[in-house]
């Protein structure tokens, strides 16, 4: 390659005018960009409107979770116990959010959409035992808001394969 | 007129202490400037507009474990940050920042010590300097240390050469080689960057060379190497080398303001010398914007392209520079 000066010192003149622009930088702490809807942070588990549990603690998100980070150990309901609908319910349930991969399958792997993941990212912690979410923690609603983009701005075009097949 | 031995003493320790602190703010500076260069802030979190970063940055090196290669040879190891700190430190002194001064009933040169070889003496000193990288990269027994120094020796020996030859013309000019003589000879004369263009180039592109900047980084080239003969260390030592880079390379910037800019000279008007300081400061800190302007524009050169610039272009042009100048001078 020839020496370019021209082409170079106009590369100067790019670099000084960028001064007097904006950054476009993202202060974080301050400003959190919203995440997209189906953004896949911490966990959650649900209830239904009369407050038992939707979880009946079958198991198969363990079997489906690929890292092998979901404790459950289920016990019978009895009647002076009714902590969910079915026959069984979540005694324990556990995950270690420091092996998660959230990857999504539990959720998918779930009959009854006992388990979602939620929007939450900030689950940092200074011991490796915090990171272990108790039952209570999961059905608790999160502490920490995480903005959530409107969805309607990520609904998709009809792809054009549905319209010209 | 002579300056008492004490005078001198307290003005080192004033000229050393700005100079660090000039050094710290130049690290922010950078990162500041280069930032916004690239839409970005910059450090901006630790004070009022990141202006404590030095401070954190200097806090967090001295805490910081000076890791010690159990194969490295102790003493040698241990000198070379200092070798290369204390030399840079010490050009500075010869440099001129104002025409003296007479406070209550002493003399005060306008450098820490006014002497009639200064322009040897900073040529010298960055020569013992360059021991340091070298014996720092050679005395950790690490092979990419080694190769790190090999490549920092062949780079800085190499330009030197082209560096010193570019100043020729200026000495023959100026008609001597002591830097507050130089400086007069501009304010009478014209200002040596007119006359002395070609040497002033020389010496830009020798000075990016020898203080190792982009796009002549090539011992550090952080996105491509792991650091260089500073590889192998860590905590104040290694602050020590990047102080002695930084010095080195406001010292340049100070060499070329003495030699081509008119030194601590305000254009045209000779009654603002007093305020000499402020002017010198001012040339400075545009130089030294010019030198971070082309870091974040130039991208960085292939070696063989580094080496072949040196000897191919820079040598043949400061010498046949030199070499009209000096016909020019005694013709003329």
């Amino acid at each position: 390659m020839t020496p370019q000066p021209v082409g170079s010192l106009r590369g100067f003149g790019v670099t000084f005018r960028q001064i007097f622009r904006k950054p476009i930088t993202q202060q974080y702490p301050e400003y959190k960009r919203p995440v997209y809807p189906r953004f896949r942070g911490r966990h959650r588990l649900h209830t239904y409107e009369n407050g038992l549990e939707k979880c009946v603690g079958c198991s198969l998100c363990a079997a489906a979770c690929p890292a092998d980070c979901i404790r459950v150990v289920a016990a019978e309901n009895t009647p002076e116990l009714r902590v969910s609908p079915g026959e069984r319910y979540a005694r324990i349930y556990e995950i270690n959010l420091s092996r998660c991969i959230f990857c999504g399958y539990c959720e998918l792997a779930c009959p009854f959409d006992a388990i979602t993941l939620g929007n939450d990212y900030e689950i940092s912690e200074y011991s490796r035992d915090d990171l272990i979410y108790t039952k209570d923690m999961l059905l608790a609603p999160p502490i920490k808001r995480t903005p959530v983009a409107d969805a309607a701005l990520y609904d998709t075009p009809i792809p054009y394969y549905e319209n010209h097949s | 007129m002579r300056e008492v031995w004490w005078v001198s003493l307290i003005k080192s320790a004033i000229i050393i202490n700005l100079l660090l602190g000039l050094f710290a703010y130049l690290t922010l500076t950078e990162r500041k400037v280069m930032g916004r260069m690239q839409l970005r802030y910059g450090p901006n979190r630790a004070g009022p507009f990141g202006l404590l970063q030095p401070i954190a940055d200097l806090v967090k090196l001295v805490r910081k474990e000076s890791f010690f290669p159990a194969a490295a040879h102790d003493l040698p190891y241990i000198l070379a940050p200092l070798v290369s700190a204390f030399t840079a430190l010490a050009a500075f002194s010869v440099i001129p920042f104002g025409p003296g001064w007479k406070i209550w009933r002493y003399h005060v040169t306008g450098q820490v010590v006014d002497v009639p070889i200064a322009l040897i003496l900073v040529f010298a000193l960055g020569s013992i300097g360059i021991y340091g990288f070298i014996v720092g990269g050679w005395a950790s027994e690490s092979k990419y240390s080694l190769l790190g120094s090999m490549r920092t020796c062949a780079q800085l020996v190499s330009y030197e050469v082209s560096l010193a030859l570019s100043v020729l013309g200026v000495v023959l000019m100026g008609q001597s080689l002591s830097l507050t003589e130089i400086v007069h000879k501009q304010q009478v004369t014209l200002w040596f960057f007119i006359p002395q263009a070609v040497g002033l180039v020389c010496f830009f592109f020798g000075g990016i060379a020898e203080t190792s900047r982009a796009p002549f980084d090539l011992p550090e080239a952080e996105q491509e190497l792991v650091a260089g003969y500073h590889t192998e260390y860590s905590g104040m030592r290694w602050g020590l080398f990047q102080m002695a880079e930084y010095i080195n390379l406001i010292t340049l910037s100070g060499l070329m303001v003495t030699l081509f800019f008119g030194g601590w000279h305000f254009p045209w008007l000779n009654g603002l010398d007093a305020y000499g300081p402020i002017w010198f400061l001012l040339k400075l800190v545009v130089i030294l914007f010019v030198f971070i302007w082309l870091r974040t524009t130039l991208p960085r050169l292939r070696y063989d392209q580094l080496m072949r610039f040196g000897w191919k272009v820079l040598l043949p042009v400061a010498t046949l520079n030199a070499l009209v100048t000096a016909l020019l001078v005694v013709l003329v």
